[in-house]
């Protein structure tokens, strides 16, 4: 199947099997190894990717599926050698051990917090007709948002800080 | 997985003829489940077709309600602003269910046709009729705590995993389809998903290419007081144990009318029509509530590890209830 992956503003014309993942196409195929297969079958977040614009599991999209869409990993997310503030936020507040949750958990989170910009409503929100406030956001909606992805390390805590970190820099901005 | 076809189309028309011409094509959406059970062996298709990008994928507000387009995600149709404000029983039922990411690859109408979470239907060493027809029921006699206890039969206790179809049960939700021959045609969603009876592998009322193209839910100012109310081992990324759609219509105390829908406890995305109806001019008290959740599990039936599933389920159900009478609307 001819496909045309467009991977952190670089686009590559893949010739391949119909069951390559988007997964397997980026570590195996176009060597972006920052993307992680953890349990390859949707249950643990540690391949989360951002398609044109939505946080999604890389494992369970097939390949053939992504043409033409804009695809960011891990690997298109800082400017340079200056870091997204996401990532500078897990670095500041330890969000993280071994550190294989954590490119997922970094896009993961990177929308998650444009989801509370957009004040749309979690499983947790009082009232789903509610607007989501970024700066009365508790922590128990930041877990809630952030559940698709697991952490062996359970450095749940300091994920949680550095989540917050960020929103509370954007709200003082 | 074995080796596949995957197939881009122009437009919906010929995504139902190209799956109809081959007996095992299959229509691909969001892939949450399909990609999943290919990867396990349980679905082979030789043939994969993407409806995702057909034109399928808008959601139509009206005054006689909203048409959803089958390839709607499940996070589009949980944040729409529309739904949020006059079905929240949706919003909430979807939100409860999978995680962000998954919501925002899954598309209406595959949660609609998602299959079971039965360990024994995924593990294609199990004996499942649900997966392989007339190979026997591993879990009649096997660990059956998640399973159901309404709508089984001797073949199949496998539980409808589905938090949204719960909710679009109650609201009267219609499915719309497109066959190969190019008519179309609307199914009821009461008749929509099948209990499993003495064919447990024939799931749902569509034929082979028979597309869905988009599902109409109706105008009703009632579902303004509505709550999904779902009870799990974790609170959040999990299956339900018992789960609960109510609406409720209260006229000062009393009911006018009350709609109630069951997950997690059934077969299929579950209505308790008896149970509404004798709630219908009572006072809408805790005591009602509960005769109308007793009435909904009567002909529950129990295997060795779900009976608890019964009184949850009752308790869900009274609490859905006074949760939507107290709301403050």
């Amino acid at each position: 199947m001819r496909t045309t992956l467009r991977v952190n503003n670089t686009t590559h014309e893949l010739s391949a099997d119909s069951r390559l993942t988007l997964l397997d196409a980026l570590r195996d195929v176009l060597g972006l190894t920052g993307t992680k297969k953890g349990c390859d079958q949707g249950a643990c977040g540690a391949c989360t990717v951002v398609i044109d614009g939505q946080r999604v599991l890389s494992c369970l999209t097939l390949a053939a599926a992504c043409d033409g869409q804009q695809i960011v990993t891990i690997e298109g997310l800082a400017t340079g050698d200056e870091l997204h503030p996401m990532q500078a936020a897990f670095l500041h507040c330890d969000g993280f051990q071994c550190g294989y949750c954590t490119p997922g958990q970094i896009l993961s989170a990177v929308c998650a917090v444009q989801e509370v910009h957009a004040g749309v409503p979690s499983h947790v929100t009082r009232d789903v007709r509610q607007t989501v406030n970024a700066a009365t956001l508790t922590d128990e909606e930041i877990r809630e948002r952030m559940s698709g992805n697991l952490c062996r390390c359970a450095a749940y805590p300091n994920i949680v800080a550095s989540v917050r970190q960020v929103l509370s820099s954007e709200v003082r901005s | 997985m074995n080796a596949l076809t995957f197939q881009r189309v122009p437009a919906a028309a010929d995504a139902a003829s190209a799956v109809a011409a081959r007996p095992r094509a299959m229509f691909l959406a969001g892939g949450t489940t399909l990609v999943d059970l290919m990867k396990i062996d349980v679905l082979t298709p030789d043939t994969v077709v993407s409806v995702r990008r057909l034109g399928m994928s808008g959601i139509d507000v009206s005054d006689d309600g909203i048409a959803i387009g089958a390839t709607v995600t499940n996070s589009h149709l949980a944040w729409h602003p529309v739904v949020r404000d006059r079905y929240p029983v949706l919003s909430e039922a979807i939100l409860s269910g999978a995680t962000t990411q998954i919501r925002n690859m899954a598309t209406v109408a595959g949660n609609i046709l998602q299959r079971t979470r039965c360990p024994y239907f995924r593990d294609v060493h199990a004996s499942c009729n649900r997966r392989q027809p007339g190979s026997g029921c591993d879990a009649l006699d096997g660990f059956n705590r998640g399973h159901a206890v309404l709508g089984v039969s001797e073949h199949c206790i496998a539980t409808h995993p589905s938090d949204m179809c719960v909710a679009m049960a109650v609201l009267d939700a219609d499915v719309h389809t497109l066959r190969p021959d190019g008519t179309t045609r609307s199914i009821p969603f009461r008749e929509f998903h099948l209990a499993p009876g003495d064919t447990p592998h024939v799931e749902v009322a569509l034929a082979h290419g028979e597309l869905i193209t988009h599902i109409v839910i109706p105008h009703l100012p009632a579902a303004r007081r509505s709550h999904y109310l779902k009870v799990r081992d974790r609170a959040s990324y999990e299956f339900a144990l018992a789960s609960a759609a109510v609406v409720l219509d209260l006229d000062g105390d009393t009911v006018r009318v009350a709609r109630l829908g069951l997950g997690g406890i059934a077969t299929k995305p579950w209505r308790a029509i008896e149970a509404e109806q004798i709630l219908t001019g009572r006072k809408a008290t805790d005591e009602a509530f509960r005769d109308a959740a007793d009435i909904a599990l009567a002909g529950a039936v129990a295997r060795e590890h779900n009976r608890f599933k019964i009184e949850l389920a009752k308790r869900t159900v009274a609490r859905a209830f006074a949760t939507a009478r107290d709301a403050n609307i």
